[in-house]
């Protein structure tokens, strides 16, 4: 079932392919702007700000005259590291959490889940903004905070996997041959519900990207003058009926960026569950 | 000493309608190389009675009385010290082949991890010793095999691995958990063979568990009836077999098609009439007394104790008196 036939069965199914292509756009952008972008992305020209998109400026200059192009795609820098490092954030604690309660039982397991749901409670972005509002404001604060809030919703998804694992025949018979919890859980548990775990990632790979966006966008992400696409929307928003390309790219690279994680995670589920794979 | 000895063992599951007392009072000893079947309808107890013995009981399970293996009191010990006995003292093979093994790793693999764990192989050793293993409960072409994925083989060839799993680090006891039901009659006889030439092989005791009397009859040495979470009559098999006290063990073989069993005239299967009882609210008494044709008000009043009705033979019933002299009439 793994293997090459993963491969051949992904090719076939639209959403991951789509998806899959969007995200390495997405990441050949990043890469990209590391060696080459077609201006210097921080160069101020006030001559030339506001200018429409044109053959110099394919997607035109904001207010201080720089290369909107250039810009989005070193913005592209910052989405992917904040989506990278929050979802390690998320994944490493949240999964370590789920699988603790899964193999606890008990009050360990109950504490872990009450305390998540606590965290559930909030509304995320209120959280994050009371979290940055105390240490301060700035891209590797939103970065902890994403991370921290996407700390429950793993171990929610990886504790109620790991439970569905747990009473399995397998289970009981790796139990009789005398592994203990520890084992169990690394070598039968963790790899059967991986792929769960991974199609959660692009998820929330892809609302870590939003969440950054939005955190810039309240002033309150990265500060200037890193990129961001989240701060590009706030400075473009005064001047949308004026100049309404600096509005519009941005715009369109978070929802392609999001759209195509959100794809490939929807591509990689079905792929990698045999029921949903067979009705398509 | 045996090597093994269940005393007074119950297990209580936490149900919604309260406390269940699924095995109560279970007491049996068994020597090295002794080989005991324990037969019983679904519900009887015997699958818990085995997990009991394995420290393996489900979370909602208590145990009570003791288990002495080698001197060895279970309960007392903690998680670890089981690990070290699962598998390595005692191994287990269960009743579905098809989902006991990881589906993620290749078969080898997971044979080769029960030696890892007790006995410290590995490298060029571990596999050797898997080969073996694989060969010795007959799968054909090992070398080929251990790269296998559970998918790839048969239910019976899995159950053969599951075996090997169970055998790896030379178990004292070999407990058999319905061990053939998932399979083709063909195939179950294979295995039964194979499971019976291993224990006598390596000398290993077995505990073979099953509703099958056919399997259990051919396989055992000594047989234990279970019934409503008691054992109700214990004997060595052609004890047993010879002059059945109890008169549901009666009513259990009297239950068991026959080949040649004639069609025509109007001869019925014999069976038991009623259902087994609801574990919530057993009654006081003799737990059959319900599906019985020969209980009277004493039963209904007390539990019957187990009496000695022959050499090593014991039943649960205070009628057993009436019901051998109906069996020989019938």
């Amino acid at each position: 079932m793994q293997g090459d036939t993963f491969l051949a069965r992904g090719l076939r199914n639209r959403s991951f392919v789509a998806g899959g292509l969007l995200t390495l756009a997405l990441v050949a952008v990043a890469l990209l702007s590391l060696a080459w972008t077609p201006h210097d992305p921080l160069r101020i020209s006030i001559p030339t700000r506001f200018a429409p998109p044109s053959a110099t400026h394919w997607l035109g200059t904001d207010q201080f005259g720089r290369d909107v192009l250039s810009y989005i795609m070193v913005g592209a820098q910052t989405s992917l590291t904040v989506g990278i490092v929050s979802v390690v954030i998320g994944m490493t604690f949240g999964v370590t959490l789920g699988l603790c309660a899964s193999a606890a039982r008990g009050a360990v397991e109950e504490a872990i889940m009450r305390a998540a749901d606590f965290i559930f409670a909030f509304p995320a972005i209120l959280l994050a903004i009371m979290l940055v509002a105390t240490l301060g404001p700035g891209a590797v604060n939103a970065i902890v905070a994403i991370g921290i809030f996407s700390i429950p919703e793993f171990a929610r998804l990886t504790r109620g996997a790991a439970n569905a694992i747990w009473v399995r025949e397998f289970i009981l018979a790796a139990r009789a041959a005398g592994k203990g919890d520890a084992r169990i859980t690394i070598e039968h548990v963790l790899p059967n519900i991986a792929s769960v775990i991974i199609v959660q990632v692009t998820i929330r790979f892809a609302l870590a990207i939003l969440a950054e966006a939005a955190l810039s966008y309240l002033g309150i992400g990265s500060q200037p003058p890193t990129p961001s696409w989240g701060r590009m929307l706030a400075e473009a928003q005064t001047r949308i009926f004026q100049n309404a390309w600096l509005a519009v790219f941005p715009g369109i690279a978070i929802a392609l960026s999001v759209l195509g994680l959100n794809l490939l995670g929807d591509g990689l589920r079905d792929i990698t569950d045999p029921r949903l794979a067979r009705k398509r | 000493m045996a090597l093994l000895e269940v005393d007074n063992l119950s297990v209580t599951l936490a149900t919604a309608r309260g406390p269940a007392r699924a095995v109560r009072g279970v007491s049996f000893a068994l020597e090295r190389g002794e080989t005991l079947g324990i037969v019983g309808e679904s519900g009887c107890g015997k699958s818990l009675t085995a997990l009991a013995l394995m420290g393996l009981l489900p979370e909602n399970a208590r145990a009570t009385g003791r288990v002495v293996l080698d001197g060895i009191d279970l309960a007392g010990l903690n998680e670890d010290a089981l690990c070290r006995i699962r598998g390595n003292r005692v191994g287990m093979i269960f009743q579905e082949p098809m989902t006991s093994l990881n589906p993620l790793h290749p078969v080898g693999r997971q044979i080769g991890e029960a030696l890892a764990t007790h006995r410290g192989l590995g490298g060029a050793a571990l596999r050797a010793e898997t080969l073996e293993l694989l060969g010795k409960v007959g799968i054909p072409e090992p070398e080929r095999r251990i790269r296998s994925y559970p998918h790839e083989l048969s239910g019976g060839q899995r159950q053969r691995v599951m075996i090997a799993m169970a055998l790896s680090c030379r178990p004292e006891i070999l407990i058999a958990d319905e061990p053939t039901t998932a399979l083709d009659v063909t195939v179950q006889k294979q295995i039964l063979d194979l499971i019976r030439d291993l224990v006598r092989e390596l000398g290993m005791a077995l505990i073979l568990i099953s509703h099958d009397l056919g399997v259990i009859a051919e396989n055992v040495g000594r047989i234990a009836v279970m019934y409503g979470g008691t054992i109700v009559e214990a004997a060595p098999t052609a004890a047993l077999f010879a002059d059945l006290a109890h008169p549901y063990a009666q009513g259990l073989f009297a239950a068991v098609p026959r080949v040649g069993w004639r069609r025509d005239s109007n001869a019925r299967l014999a069976t038991i009439p009623g259902v087994v009882p609801d574990l919530p609210d057993l009654p006081n008494g003799c737990t059959f007394a319900e599906r019985c044709t020969l209980a009277n008000d004493a039963c209904r009043a007390a539990a019957p104790m187990p009496i000695e009705v022959g050499p090593n033979h014991s039943a649960s019933c205070i009628r057993t008196d009436a019901a051998r002299l109906s069996r020989k009439s019938a």
